[in-house]
């Protein structure tokens, strides 16, 4: 189950909800025919509970948004951004697992 | 304490699973992704006895995650960092600090992609540098891209991107393919891929995008440029067995060896799939060495 905790951003609120958002957010770039979009899922449901409050986890999903990835250049998935004041702090490709992206998480928090 | 832990949710630890599930061994599956491993991202699956038409790799890992369930060991989300030798049995620590203790451990960990180990490769990773084609192909429509590799991987990725990119360059290091023979046939009657042979990738080039990847003739040495925005390296695999390399006995490649029954040199580790030393690296081998494994396992502890 996804976490209720994640929300979906667009092109159009992008510069809303993530760039000016006060909290850091970390936005998992995917699509529904990526494998390892999926394989990565349980981890970005739990990272979205245990930041809750500290960070924000965000999904866009790249069929239905292409101006957003093609702004920061996405050409594999799942792409992992984190922001920081509208700053991307970190950049993470392909399915990595839990310690990887927390180890960004923490330059953060 | 358990009877067996599982690492990796693949189809061997998923078969484990099943099998030690249905000898009511007390047992548990552990995945730091979700359950499927190298299979989700493989777009179509035609050689699994079963299935004559074929399967998408998703849909072939829900269908044995969801039978692996439905008798199995519990299924867990979580990364080992750890095991170690306890008494008769061992103690795993997870990457958030707990503690499991187990009779014996079942080492599914798979393998993951070869890097290429070029200029520019890790720097461009993303940003036209994918080792996933059903993940990244869509992004390369009507582009030019480069296959590197011969195997069957790198042809059957080559032609799954005949469906997004325009043209599609094979280099490949020799003058003939490693792939079966059928992959083979595919791949050269099909006009929007072409071949490069007796080539090696000697840089990937650009700055921010992939703009090109420079290539050595090997036999005659001359080096040219070749425009491209996407370059997909299939050039093989390497076992994840970091975890395990000071406890069992590994190959000179660091696949795990083990006897018939999956028994490592250590007594109590158990190896299955594609982090183990053998001929064919394949989903229907895995299952069945996952299988074994867990009889073995059962076995040894009676």
């Amino acid at each position: 189950m996804a976490s209720e905790k994640i929300i979906q951003v667009t092109d159009n609120d992008f510069e809303e909800s993530v760039l000016k958002a006060e909290l850091p957010v970390l936005v998992d770039f995917w699509a529904a025919w990526c494998g390892p979009c999926r394989a990565i899922a349980p981890v970005i449901d739990q990272l979205a509970e245990e930041y809750d409050g500290k960070v924000k986890i965000a999904k866009m999903n790249v069929d239905e948004n292409p101006a957003t990835p093609g702004r920061y250049g996405i050409r594999a998935i799942p792409t992992l951004i984190l922001f920081k004041d509208g700053i991307v702090v970190e950049q993470i490709t392909g399915a990595v697992g839990k310690a990887v992206i927390e180890t960004a998480l923490s330059k953060v928090v | 304490m358990l009877d067996v832990l599982i690492i990796g949710g693949g189809p061997a630890g998923l078969a484990a699973a099943l099998y030690a599930g249905r000898a009511q061994l007390k047992g548990l599956l552990l995945e730091k992704l979700s359950p499927g491993g190298q299979v989700l991202v493989t777009d179509f699956v035609e050689n699994y006895p079963g299935f004559p038409d074929g399967i998408t790799g998703f849909e072939l890992v829900d269908k044995m995650s969801q039978q692996a369930k439905k008798f199995a060991v519990e299924i867990k989300n979580g990364e080992v960092s750890e095991i170690k030798k306890e008494g008769h049995g061992f103690v795993v620590i997870l990457s958030n600090g707990e503690r499991i203790e187990t009779k014996t451990v079942i080492v599914a960990t798979g393998a993951t992609h070869r890097n290429l180990g070029v200029k520019g490769e890790r720097k461009l990773t993303g940003k036209g540098v994918s080792y996933c084609a059903t993940c990244d192909g869509p992004f390369f429509r009507d582009q030019e891209v480069a296959v590197v590799g011969g195997g069957d991987s790198a042809i059957q990725e080559a032609i799954f991107l005949t469906k997004f990119a325009k043209k599609i360059y094979v280099i490949h290091r020799r003058d003939e393919l490693r792939a079966v023979k059928i992959l083979q046939e595919r791949a050269f009657s099909n006009p929007k891929i072409e071949f490069i042979w007796d080539s090696v990738v000697e840089e990937i080039l650009g700055e921010n995008q992939v703009e090109g990847v420079r290539i050595r003739h090997v036999k005659t040495g001359a080096i040219s440029d070749l425009s491209v925005q996407g370059v997909f390296i299939f050039i093989g695999i390497e076992p994840n067995t970091t975890l395990v390399k000071d406890l069992v006995k590994l190959d000179d490649r660091n696949f795990i060896k083990t006897d018939e029954w999956m028994r490592t040199s250590l007594k109590g580790i158990y190896a299955a799939g594609d982090c183990r030393s053998k001929p064919l690296l394949q989903i229907i081998t895995a299952v069945a060495e996952g299988a074994t494994a867990a009889f073995a396992v059962q076995h040894d502890l009676e």
